[in-house]
């Protein structure tokens, strides 16, 4: 049997000598990452954390102040105070601390912060300022709620049909060109004219104007009519700016809610995953979260009987009729004044004088002077302030699962015009938690979409913590034995590459602290099979070592060729499940992500540790050193032949 | 230390027609248990209602599984985690057309009001609703990925190999996994996403050993002149016999430590694990192994093209 030659270098000192900038950067990346991977074992601190009501705005140096007065007048004790990203931060020294200190710091600071209770990592100072942070732990490890959100992108697009229909009545109008009806239909508008020469003017002026629909000239038995379908870039286009609005306006919600960690993301065409690690407080996010709610500002109708009105049971063309709170009906003129996403600022607190709790509203540029026109000319005339509220239901009709909305509107407050405004107003009226209720609601953006809860998970922080603390004695325990193992099995390098596993660990805990990934149980899973591939590597190392030895070649000669032909094995096994890792990152959802996040990160760091650093060790212990044995668990018995 | 005599010369391909029956009968009865029996979703996958209870006393699980059975809840499973006072129960949805027919919130309240009556004295911690067509579309996407990165990975491959290599590394990733899933519905294990992370870690595991053994049986046909491709493949499957044990058992070692050791939320995920590398090791043998034979591997199919290789020539 002819034997595989190699060329075989003639001055042997030349094998298995790492060069020594090698050694030094790989030295350097293992300190870096132990410093970055260090984060992690610092634990939790029971803390509480306070932010601005206004949605970015720092908390002033004052409330500083007012938190401190504040937790030493009930003698509580503190660990530290920080401010942290645009939050103030309190950690406590225990749970019970954590509870009583949020309720005396909420009654301190009142209705212009938020106080929300969370954990705060430990993560020493120095530490956090170079941008040291522990790893995210995903829902299934840390406890917390995830919501799934169906966003009614029909809807939408139901409402810009309307728009466009009452553009088109205005337009033809002016024009004056008579038509017979506007008729929406699916996704499309056609509209109906007596004769020929009428709908060709139109269609001369609203192909133009109306650029989103494809317009087409019908004629059917009497009627000419021309019917535009909104395009599909239009559609596209609706689709996207609705997903982004709400996509913001959840953000902004759960920004309210004071969560730090939390992730607001689009899953698919039309839907919105919410996660709140750490949340132990579900009602006050379901609350928020769940709804819908702006308000519209109406004129209302004084020229129209309401009694009439609620005897006869029509409402005259043009009005609303709504009740109020207390039960008593309203008639509103429909047109709206102000629309809730025309508001930029809402701040709820109470009113210098009567001592009533209000809600100041700053209005957006584009729509004060609509709202300003409309003041101005209804001097003394009463206004109304509506709070339309959608509540959304799922079922299940004919196997198809049908979402039904049911609009809510209450008119919470009427007043007379004083005097004219555009740029900002006060809606009072309201209790105490309502007017809180409802700046919030009206900061965190009126939602474009009516939207519908698909999927909500409450995962208790107890359950979460029972996994880790089971999930990482397991693995402590897997690792430990086979450590152990492989000291036993291949002596010297058996302990070598013991130590390239800690270090592959280390490698691993770094990047995903300071890629901000999250950690999942897959994520665990991709872990214990990086550390099984690792192994692998290694062992296909020794075992080709072990065979080179047996078959006579030189101590130097066996691990120079040992690792040639090995690391050829291990890179074609690393290259094509990073193949596989790649495409589930890609094409993979939510946790299957996840596993495929440490999977890849995995894998180059285990070809890193595997090869390259044994190598080193292996090199600066045993390279170029005339040496009678290897410590790799073997007797050499030089095979005949 | 050693535990093995290298050089054995056992005959693995011998067995290839037995093993190939037996395979193929796994396959079936996996596809059959799948399509009749079916898989014990999980409630990531099912949808369904998941209560925290908390007793004043500690449960006698048993005791709990009988009242819910006997209160007519059919697909309910009752597990006991964080202290013996928790129990965490599971309903299922059955997927009935009354069901289907309510909404999903008004299930939820239903399920937590029968469990309130049911267990008066039980506080109630978390009540998690799961809409099921959410974690479909999950699972389709997970099986699309599977198969394109099946795809992607044949063709390498067929590169750096050959291609009824690829072909049948290609089989033998199927298989695994198909395996695993009919004996889950042999046994009517719960499979949730834990358990679908487990397949795709097997997955890896198996593509991992099966280059492992082509790398050699590549290698040996270069050096091995005048040898059959079914001598290459034992000699081959022989020479890393040592390593591919070694591997095993190591990797078994730390999954055990999880199956003792981690609890009843990941059992489904160890189990999948411990089945997954028994058959992935086998598959590597005698699936890949030995279809590539039957495909008619030859040395001539792993010659790299005409360059200079260092091999002398005789």
């Amino acid at each position: 049997m002819l034997d595989f030659k190699r060329q075989l270098p003639k001055s042997k000192a030349v094998l298995n000598r790492t060069p020594r900038w090698l050694n030094v950067l790989m030295i350097i990346i293992l300190l870096v990452a132990a410093l970055y991977a260090a984060p992690n074992l610092f634990g939790e601190n029971p803390a509480v954390q306070i932010s601005s009501s206004t949605p970015g705005q720092n908390p002033s140096d004052m409330a500083v102040s007012k938190v401190t007065a504040a937790l030493k007048k009930s003698s509580l004790s503190t660990t530290a105070i920080t401010r942290e990203n645009k939050h103030i931060v309190v950690r406590f020294n225990s749970a019970d601390d954590q509870l009583k200190g949020k309720e005396v710091l909420q009654q301190a600071l009142g209705n212009q912060f938020i106080v929300a209770s969370y954990n705060a990592p430990a993560t020493p100072k120095w530490l956090r300022k170079i941008g040291g942070q522990p790893m995210k732990l995903g829902l299934d490890l840390r406890g917390g709620m995830s919501l799934l959100l169906q966003v009614d992108v029909a809807d939408v697009i139901k409402r810009r049909l309307h728009n466009s229909i009452r553009d088109i009545g205005q337009t033809l109008r002016k024009e004056k060109i008579p038509y017979r009806a506007i008729i929406p239909g699916d996704n499309s508008i056609t509209i109906n004219f007596r004769e020929a020469t009428q709908r060709d003017q139109a269609f001369k002026i609203l192909a133009v104007k109306l650029r989103e629909y494809s317009w087409q000239k019908n004629s059917s038995g009497e009627q000419y009519q021309m019917i535009g379908q909104l395009s599909q870039p239009a559609l596209i286009q609706i689709r996207q700016y609705t997903m982004e609005q709400s996509i913001n306006s959840f953000s902004r919600r759960v920004n309210e809610l004071g969560i730090s960690e939390a992730q607001v993301q689009q899953q698919g065409m039309n839907r919105i995953s919410i996660e709140l690690p750490g949340v132990t407080d579900a009602t006050e996010a379901q609350d928020i979260l769940g709804k819908t709610a702006t308000i519209d500002v109406h004129l209302v109708d004084i020229n129209h009987d309401l009694s009439q009105t609620l005897v006869s049971g029509k409402v005259p063309p043009g009005d609303l009729l709504i009740k109020d709170q207390s039960g008593r009906s309203v008639l509103l003129k429909s047109d709206v004044v102000l629309s809730g996403d025309s508001i930029t600022n809402a701040v709820s607190s109470l009113d210098q004088r009567s001592g009533e709790p209000q809600v100041s509203v700053t209005v957006a540029g584009g729509a004060q002077s609509k709202l300003y026109n409309t003041t101005r000319a209804n001097v003394g005339k009463p206004m109304a302030v509506v709070y339309n509220e959608t509540k959304s239901t799922k079922q299940e009709v004919n196997g198809k699962t049908v979402i039904r909305y049911h609009k809510h509107s209450t008119v919470i407050s009427v007043a007379n015009i004083q005097g004219a405004f555009g740029a900002s107003f006060r809606v009072t009226g309201l209790s105490s938690g309502e007017a809180k209720q409802l700046a919030l609601l009206l900061r965190a953006g009126s939602l474009p979409a009516n939207v519908t809860i698909l999927s909500e998970q409450q995962i208790g922080p107890s359950m979460g913590k029972a996994n880790v603390r089971r999930g990482k004695l397991s693995i402590e325990i897997g690792f430990l034995l086979v450590v152990l193992f492989m000291a036993l099995y291949y002596r010297t390098m058996g302990i070598i590459a013991d130590i390239a596993l800690f270090v592959n660990l280390i490698l691993i805990v770094a990047i995903m602290s300071l890629l901000r990934g999250t950690m999942t149980f897959p994520g665990i899973a991709s872990l214990v099979l990086t550390i099984g591939m690792a192994v692998d590597g290694n062992v296909l190392i020794f075992e080709r070592i072990r065979e080179e030895l047996r078959r006579g070649t030189s101590i130097q000669g066996a691990i120079h060729a040992g690792y040639d032909r090995a690391a050829v094995t291990i890179v074609d096994a690393q290259l094509t499940t990073l193949i596989a890792a790649i495409v589930l990152f890609a094409i993979g959802v939510g946790p299957i992500k996840g596993f495929a996040i440490v999977l890849t990160i995995g894998l180059f760091t285990s070809m890193l540790t595997s090869i390259t650093y044994t190598r080193a060790m292996v090199n600066f212990l045993f390279g170029g050193k005339a040496l009678k044995k290897l410590p790799i668990g073997m007797t050499v018995k030089k095979e005949k032949g | 230390m050693e535990f093995f005599t290298h050089n054995t010369k056992i005959n693995f391909m011998r067995l290839r027609k037995i093993t190939a029956v037996i395979s193929l009968l796994l396959f079936i009865i996996s596809i059959a248990s799948l399509s009749v029996k079916g898989l014990n979703w999980g409630l990531d996958f099912s949808g369904g209602t998941q209560v925290q209870l908390t007793f004043p006393q500690s449960v006698d699980l048993h005791q709990l599984r009988t009242k819910l059975a006997s209160a007519g809840f059919e697909k309910s499973e009752v597990q006991s985690y964080g202290s013996s006072h928790d129990a965490l129960i599971t309903i299922g949805l059955t997927g009935n057309k009354e069901e289907r027919s309510k909404d999903q919130g008004v299930v939820t309240k239903e399920v937590t009001n029968k469990l309130k009556q049911l267990f008066p004295q039980a506080k109630q911690q978390g009540a998690n609703a799961i809409g099921a067509k959410v974690s479909k579309e999950l699972a389709n996407k997970g099986v699309l990925a599977v198969l394109v990165s099946m795809i992607l990975i044949s063709i390498y491959i067929a590169f750096r190999f050959e291609y009824r290599m690829a072909i049948s590394s290609a089989v033998a990733l199927i298989h695994d996994p198909i395996v695993i899933l009919g004996i889950f519905s042999l046994f009517h294990i719960e499979f949730g996403l834990n358990a679908l992370a487990a397949l795709l870690t097997v997955i890896g595991y198996s593509l991992n050993d099966t280059i492992v053994v082509f790398d050699r049986v590549r290698e040996n046909f270069r050096k091995m002149r005048g040898s059959d491709a079914v001598e290459v493949v034992n000699s081959a499957i022989n020479q890393t016999l040592s390593r591919t044990i070694m591997t095993s058992a190591l990797t078994l070692v730390v999954v055990l430590a999880l199956l003792f050791f981690g609890g009843p939320i990941i059992r489904s995920f160890s189990i999948a694990l411990v089945i997954g590398i028994v058959i992935g090791t086998y598959s590597s043998i005698y699936v890949a192994g030995a279809l590539a034979v039957a495909l008619g591997l030859s040395r001539k199919d792993l010659l790299p093209p005409a360059k200079p290789t260092e091999e002398s020539f005789q």
